[in-house]
C-alpha cells in the first residue's frame, strides 16, 4: 500500500519550487477558469472563449519581440481583442466579429514569431503551456491577478446574472447591458491571459469549459453550478500535476483529457437523472 | 398620498434613427387604472413602453412617471418582458429567477436569509407557481414562465405594471388565467397597468381604458369613446368600421377587399377575435 503510495506522490511533489509554483498557480487558474466558465456557458459565448486564448497568443508573441513579460503581452492583446469583439458585435453578427478579430490576432502572432526569430520551444510552451515551468514571479502575478478577477466578478455577479437571463428586465431596472458585454468579455480575456502561459493557447478552452458544462449539467441552481466546476476544474488540475510529474505526459494534454472525462460524466449523470426522473404533470406538490 | 397621475405626457415625439416613431402623445393616466394598450404590429406599442421606463428618450416634449422624471424610481415600475429564452439544462430554478426580481441590478451577490426567502415564497405563491418553484425554468410552459416574469416584477412593489405583450406565446386558457391574475393583483395592491395587446377582446373584462396606438398617434379614453369609426378613422388616416358583435369588436379596414384575413382563437369553440390588420 505505501509502495502504492509513494509511486504516485514521488518525492518533490509537494516540495521543490517549481511544484509549488505549478500547484499554486495551476490551482488559482481552474478556479477563476470555472466560475468565468459558468457564465460563458450562460451567455452560449463559448467562441468568445475559444478565440480569446488563442489570439493573445500573439500578445505573448509580441512581448518576445520586445522583451516584455509575456502574461502582460497575452493581456494587453487579449482585452484589446475583448474590447474589440465587445464593440463590433452591436453592428455586425456576433460569430463573424469574434472570428475576423481571431483571424487578425493569429496573423498578427505569425507576423511577430517571424519578425522576433522565436524559437520552436518558446513557440511550443506557448501554445502548450509550460505548468512545470512557471517562475515564482509568474505564480504571484497569476495568484494576485486571479484573485483580483474573482472579486470582480463577485461585484458584478448579479447584474452579470440578471443580464445574461432577462435582458429587457435588466435593462429596464438600469443595468447597463452593452457594459454588461464588455465586462464580461474582458473577463474571459484576462482569464484567458492567466491560463495561457499554464495549459496553453490551443488548450486553456478546455479548462474555461469543460469544468464549468459538467457543473451545468450536475446543479440546478447557479451557486451550485458554478461549486461544481470549480471542483471539477481543481481535481482536474490536481490529478494533471501528479500523473504529468510521475509519468512526463504532457500536463495540458491531461487537463484537457480531465476536462472532457468530466463533462462526459456530467452528461451522463444528467441524462440518466433525468430519465428517472416523473414526468412534468406528476410533479410533486412543494 | 399624492396625486400625480401614474404616467403623463406632454406633447411627446420620439425619432430613432431618423424615423418618427411616435408622435404629440398627450394624456396622462391616473393611478389605479387597468390600460389595455391596443395597436397593430409596428404601431409602436414597445416604443411607449421602453419610453416609460426610461430606456428610450423623446426628442420633444416631457415625460413624468409617478410625478417624477423618466429613469427615477425604476424599482417603482414593474416590467414585464414577452418571454425568456432557457434551454432546459439551465441551472436555474423558477425561484432564482424570480428572486433576481428583489434585487438583481444590485452589486454583489444575494445572501441567502430567511427574509428574502419568505419574500420570494410569497410571491411564488401569490402567482400560483410555488409548485414548480424548484424546477429548472428552461423545463416550464410559457404560462409558467410568464407567472414567473409577473412575480418578478412586482418584488419590488411597484406602482406601475408594465406587460410587453404577455399573451403572445399562450393558449386562450392560459391567456385569460394571467389576464385574471394581473387583474386581482392590480386590485388588492393598487397597480397601475399597462397591458400591451394587439387584440382588445380578452381585455374588456378588465380594462377600464384603451390606449390605442396606430400610425405613431396614440388615443386614449374609454373603450366606448375610442373604439368608435370616426375616432380610429382619424387614427389610422383611412376609413375603419368597428363592429360589436356578441360582445366582441372587430375593427376592420373598410376598404380591405378580405375583410376578415387575420382570426384567432377559433380553436376550442371559442368565438374568434380578428385583430386590426390594417
Ligand atoms: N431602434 C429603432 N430604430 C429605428 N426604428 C425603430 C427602432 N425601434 C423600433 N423602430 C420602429 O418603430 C416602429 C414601432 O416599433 P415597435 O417595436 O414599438 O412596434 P410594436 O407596436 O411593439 O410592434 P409589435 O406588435 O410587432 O411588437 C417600427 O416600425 C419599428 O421598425
Ligand atoms: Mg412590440
Amino acid at each position: 500500500m505505501m509502495q502504492i503510495w509513494g509511486q504516485v506522490f514521488q518525492p518533490g511533489l509537494f516540495t521543490y519550487p517549481f511544484l509549488i509554483h505549478a500547484w499554486v498557480s495551476a490551482s488559482a487558474i481552474a478556479i477563476i477558469s470555472a466560475v468565468i466558465g459558468f457564465f460563458v456557458n450562460l451567455r452560449g459565448e463559448s467562441f468568445v472563449a475559444h478565440a480569446l486564448p488563442r489570439g493573445a497568443f500573439a500578445g505573448a508573441a509580441a512581448a518576445f519581440l520586445v522583451g516584455a513579460s509575456s502574461l502582460l503581452g497575452l493581456s494587453v492583446f487579449a482585452v484589446a481583442m475583448a474590447l474589440g469583439m465587445g464593440t463590433m458585435r452591436r453592428q455586425g453578427e456576433k460569430g463573424v466579429s469574434t472570428a475576423l478579430i481571431l483571424v487578425m490576432a493569429l496573423a498578427l502572432g505569425d507576423l511577430f514569431l517571424t519578425v522576433g526569430n522565436a524559437y520552436a520551444p518558446e513557440v511550443f510552451a506557448l501554445l502548450f503551456g509550460q505548468l512545470l515551468g512557471v517562475s515564482s514571479a509568474e505564480m504571484i502575478a497569476i495568484t494576485i491577478l486571479s484573485a483580483v478577477l474573482l472579486l470582480v466578478v463577485g461585484a458584478v455577479f448579479r447584474p452579470l446574472l440578471l443580464s445574461s437571463t432577462v435582458p429587457e428586465f435588466a435593462a429596464a431596472r438600469g443595468v447597463p447591458l452593452t457594459v454588461m458585454n464588455i465586462t464580461f468579455t474582458v473577463l474571459v480575456a484576462l482569464a484567458a491571459s492567466l491560463t495561457v502561459p499554464v495549459v496553453g493557447a490551443l488548450l486553456a478552452f478546455s479548462l474555461m469549459i469543460g469544468p464549468a458544462a459538467a457543473g451545468w449539467y450536475l446543479a440546478k441552481s447557479p451557486g451550485r453550478a458554478m461549486a461544481y466546476a470549480v471542483a471539477v476544474a481543481l481535481s482536474s488540475v490536481w490529478i494533471s500535476i501528479v500523473i504529468g510529474y510521475d509519468t512526463s505526459l504532457p500536463v495540458g494534454f491531461l487537463v484537457a483529457t480531465f476536462c472532457l472525462i468530466a463533462y462526459g460524466g456530467a452528461r451522463w449523470i444528467h441524462f440518466s437523472r433525468s430519465r428517472r426522473a416523473p414526468a412534468p404533470s406528476q410533479r410533486p406538490q412543494s | 398620498m399624492s396625486v400625480e397621475p401614474a404616467i403623463a405626457m406632454d406633447q411627446v415625439d420620439v425619432v430613432l434613427s431618423g424615423h418618427t416613431i411616435l408622435r404629440a402623445l398627450d394624456f396622462s393616466i391616473a393611478r389605479g387604472a387597468f390600460v389595455g394598450v391596443i395597436g397593430p404590429n409596428g404601431a409602436g406599442k414597445t416604443t411607449l413602453i421602453r419610453l416609460i421606463l426610461g430606456l428610450i428618450h423623446p426628442s420633444s416634449g416631457t415625460i413624468r412617471v409617478l410625478g417624477m422624471p423618466v429613469g427615477k424610481g425604476r424599482r417603482r415600475i414593474g416590467y414585464v418582458p414577452q418571454s425568456f429564452a432557457a434551454d432546459p439544462d439551465l441551472p436555474l430554478r423558477a425561484k432564482d429567477l424570480v428572486g433576481l426580481g428583489l434585487d438583481g441590478e444590485r452589486w454583489g451577490f444575494a445572501l441567502p436569509s430567511r427574509s428574502r426567502q419568505q419574500r420570494i415564497q410569497e410571491m411564488l405563491d401569490r402567482v400560483g407557481a410555488s409548485a414548480y418553484a424548484n424546477e429548472p425554468v428552461g423545463t416550464l410552459s410559457g404560462g409558467e414562465r410568464q407567472r414567473l416574469l409577473i412575480a418578478q416584477a412586482l418584488l419590488t412593489n411597484p406602482d406601475i405594471l408594465l406587460l410587453d405583450e404577455p399573451l403572445s406565446n399562450l393558449d386562450i386558457r392560459s391567456g385569460r388565467e394571467i389576464i385574471e391574475l394581473v387583474d386581482e393583483i392590480a386590485r388588492e395592491r393598487q397597480v397601475t397597468v399597462l397591458f400591451v395587446a394587439h387584440d382588445m377582446n380578452p381585455l374588456l373584462a378588465v380594462m377600464n381604458e384603451v390606449l390605442y396606438l396606430a400610425q405613431g398617434r396614440a388615443v386614449v379614453g374609454s373603450v366606448d369613446d375610442v373604439v368608435q369609426p370616426e375616432v380610429l378613422s382619424r387614427l389610422y388616416g383611412q376609413p375603419v368600421d368597428v363592429l360589436r358583435v356578441h360582445g366582441r369588436i372587430l375593427v376592420i379596414a373598410s376598404d380591405s377587399v378580405v375583410p376578415f384575413t387575420h382570426f384567432e382563437g377559433v380553436a376550442h369553440g371559442q368565438p374568434s377575435s380578428p385583430s386590426p390588420h390594417l
